[in-house]
């Protein structure tokens, strides 16, 4: 067990690796430069500035510059906030998106979970065709078509709620508009994780052994019912957590998905590389945490 | 209560009907048989022909819906099981009247510990203390021939093989003594030299504990050694119930002596291509009016196609559905005497 874990956060190195220069290389191929506006540099400035910035340096030197800053975890400052370091900005801009994040999945696993369980239970009911097909509404609808609309409906209709501001009321909107596709996703997940493993022979056999539907509910189904959702939650928590652009956009919110957008349009080479270290290690950590769960979730599991 | 008279389970005219969108399964339609105390009872039949629907129904499992018990009576032990509450039921199940099923791969919670699944038994319905559960599992495990039981119990079903892990659900059943033991096709799904291994442990068991047993099996060859009564049922109905021996020796139905035909016999027929029965068991939820083997039966007269058979009886406890049980016996009873 602790040897798998060692080998596949050491596979963490060289995987970033590529995904930081697959994005370099993305960056560079992009015509346009940080500098480029509307009105073309005089020479000399252009010229001054790219000694600055090590541009005049042939393109394999430039690249492994940037993989020893990389691997020392030190990007340097953004092009477009002089004052500040790429490390800085991460992480002043991350609490905000870690906060929206975790409280979008907190609700969206109670609101899954629960829908998904009841709707497998009640099968065919009026409940399970009313949550599906809200669930399937939910997974239709995209953020920035539902974050407006609960802004329109709740702020400037009803004005219940602020439109945007960092406040305990304020935070209540992004954090719908944001779990309501993964509380769709884990709803039916669950629903159909559970459907299986209701129709399966051990449960037939607990069923014949005189337990009471509870027991047999949470002490023989469960475990099985929720792999499905287990596989799907950790890459979600990991998502969820960077931020997204849109759900940050729309309400305002200073997270790592709005200055990720911004690194994007100003071409803020370090701060775009620095935030997509910083998620591609994020996304992989969690989806070693999902796997070492499986190894407790169910015993035919096993590392070596 | 009713007068039982030695007898653990009168099952009369039980009909179990599932609501398909193909329209409604007779499943089970109008099953009738007794089980004495301490008896075992064969029930044969193809596949879908109503062997565990039945067994089933005795312990209210039908999945309902899209299942329902629709008609007859289950008496178990003087008590009518189709009258109880659901909790009722429950006090029943797993300590009364026990189950074993087909696979046994599939039938143990892959999750969980042999231990918990132990245990969980004999601490519902016999109110054992951990301890005590896991001193009975323990004890149970070696009943049934599991070697190194103490250890053992704590492992899961992926660590035991197939044959063990149909010991384990044999423990199981039997931890809290039951009255009744159905075994739902407990072979099957085991290799032969385990087969009889387990054939033989369930016969040892039941006469050590007197456990009345209800065997559902397609395999002639399991039942021949094991019963003293067996039933025949096809498309939902019995066809023929008898003594095994008579049923064996003379057939009275045409459907028993093809099953009975497609037994292989090695030693007269080395060389001859096996017999089958022709065609495919029916579709219940669209049976002809007439007797349901008709298609497939070798002396299928216009009667059988349009009339629906009688339940004849031959003797005191040798029936069969057909138009012409009594001829069929007759024959059965002349081949018997050239041989």
């Amino acid at each position: 067990m602790l040897s798998f874990i060692i080998r596949r956060l050491l596979l963490i190195i060289p995987m970033a690796l590529l995904v930081i220069t697959l994005t370099w290389v993305l960056v560079r191929i992009a015509p346009g430069n940080f500098y480029t506006g509307e009105k073309k540099l005089p020479a000399a400035i252009e010229e001054n500035i790219k000694k600055k910035y090590g541009l005049d340096k042939p393109w394999y030197q430039q690249y492994g510059i940037m993989l020893w800053n990389t691997v020392r975890g030190d990007f340097g400052n953004s092009l477009k906030y002089e004052r500040e370091t790429v490390n800085e900005l991460i992480w002043r801009s991350f609490p905000y998106s870690a906060i929206i994040g975790l409280l979008a999945y907190i609700l969206a696993l109670a609101i899954g979970l629960t829908a998904g369980i009841i709707a497998s239970l009640k099968q065919n009911s009026g409940f399970d065709y009313g949550s599906m097909s809200l669930a399937m509404l939910g997974l239709s609808v995209p953020n920035f078509v539902l974050g407006p609309i609960l802004v329109l409906i709740f702020s400037l209709w009803l004005y219940w709620l602020p439109p945007a501001r960092w406040s305990l009321s304020g935070i209540i909107l992004p954090v719908i508009t944001l779990s309501a596709i993964y509380a769709a996703y884990i709803a039916r997940l669950t629903r159909a994780g559970m459907l299986e493993v209701l129709r399966s022979d051990y449960i037939r056999t607990a069923r014949a052994k005189g337990l009471d539907e509870k027991t047999v509910l949470l002490r023989h189904a469960v475990r099985g019912g929720l792999i499905p959702v287990v596989s799907f939650t950790g890459p979600a928590l990991a998502g969820l957590l960077a931020g997204t652009v849109v759900v940050e956009k729309v309400f305002a919110i200073p997270g790592l998905g709005n200055i990720f957008i911004q690194a994007v349009l100003n071409r803020d080479e370090p701060l775009i590389l620095g935030i997509v270290a910083f998620l591609s290690i994020l996304i992989m950590v969690f989806n070693l945490l999902v796997d070492i769960s499986y190894g407790f979730l169910d015993p035919r599991i096993r590392y070596e | 209560m009713i007068e039982t008279n030695g007898t653990i389970l009168s099952v009369n005219d039980l009909k179990t009907y599932f609501q398909t969108e193909d329209g409604v399964v007779k499943a089970v339609d109008g099953i009738t048989f007794e089980l004495k105390k301490g008896e075992t009872l064969g029930i044969v039949g193809e596949s879908g022909s109503g062997k565990s629907v039945t067994n089933l129904s005795v312990m209210r499992l039908i999945p309902e819906p899209p299942g329902k018990i629709v008609g007859g009576d289950i008496i178990f032990n003087g008590i009518d099981v189709r009258k109880l509450s659901i909790d009722d039921v429950r006090k029943i199940r797993g300590k009364r009247i026990a189950m074993i099923f087909q696979d046994p791969m599939t039938s143990l919670n892959p999750f969980l510990k042999i231990s918990t699944q132990l245990m969980e038994v004999t601490r519902l319905h016999l109110g054992h203390t951990k301890e005590q559960a896991r001193e009975h599992a323990i004890k149970m495990l070696k009943t049934v021939g599991i070697p190194d039981a103490e250890n053992r119990i704590d492992n899961y079903p992926h660590e035991f093989s197939g044959g063990m892990r149909q010991r384990v659900m044999i423990a199981m059943a039997l931890s809290c003594d039951p009255e009744l033991l159905i075994a739902d096709e407990p072979t099957t799904a085991l290799d032969v030299t385990i087969q009889a291994q387990i054939l033989e442990l369930i016969k040892d068991l039941k006469e050590r504990m007197g456990t009345s047993v209800i065997l559902i099996t397609h395999d002639l060859g399991v039942v021949a050694g094991m019963t003293e009564k067996i039933i025949v049922m096809y498309a939902g109905k019995v066809f023929e119930q008898a003594p095994t021996k008579e049923l064996f020796a003379t057939p009275a139905n045409p459907y028993t002596k093809g099953l009975l035909k497609s037994v292989p016999d090695p030693a007269h027929e080395q060389g001859k291509e096996l017999y089958q029965i022709p065609g495919l068991p029916p579709d219940v939820a669209h049976l002809p009016p007439g007797c349901p083997f008709a298609e497939r039966c070798e002396r299928a007269e216009a009667i059988c196609r349009s009339q629906y058979p009688p339940f004849v009886q031959i003797n005191e406890n040798h029936s069969s559905l057909c138009h012409f049980a009594k001829e069929v016996y007759a024959e059965s009873v002349a081949e018997r005497e050239k041989l």
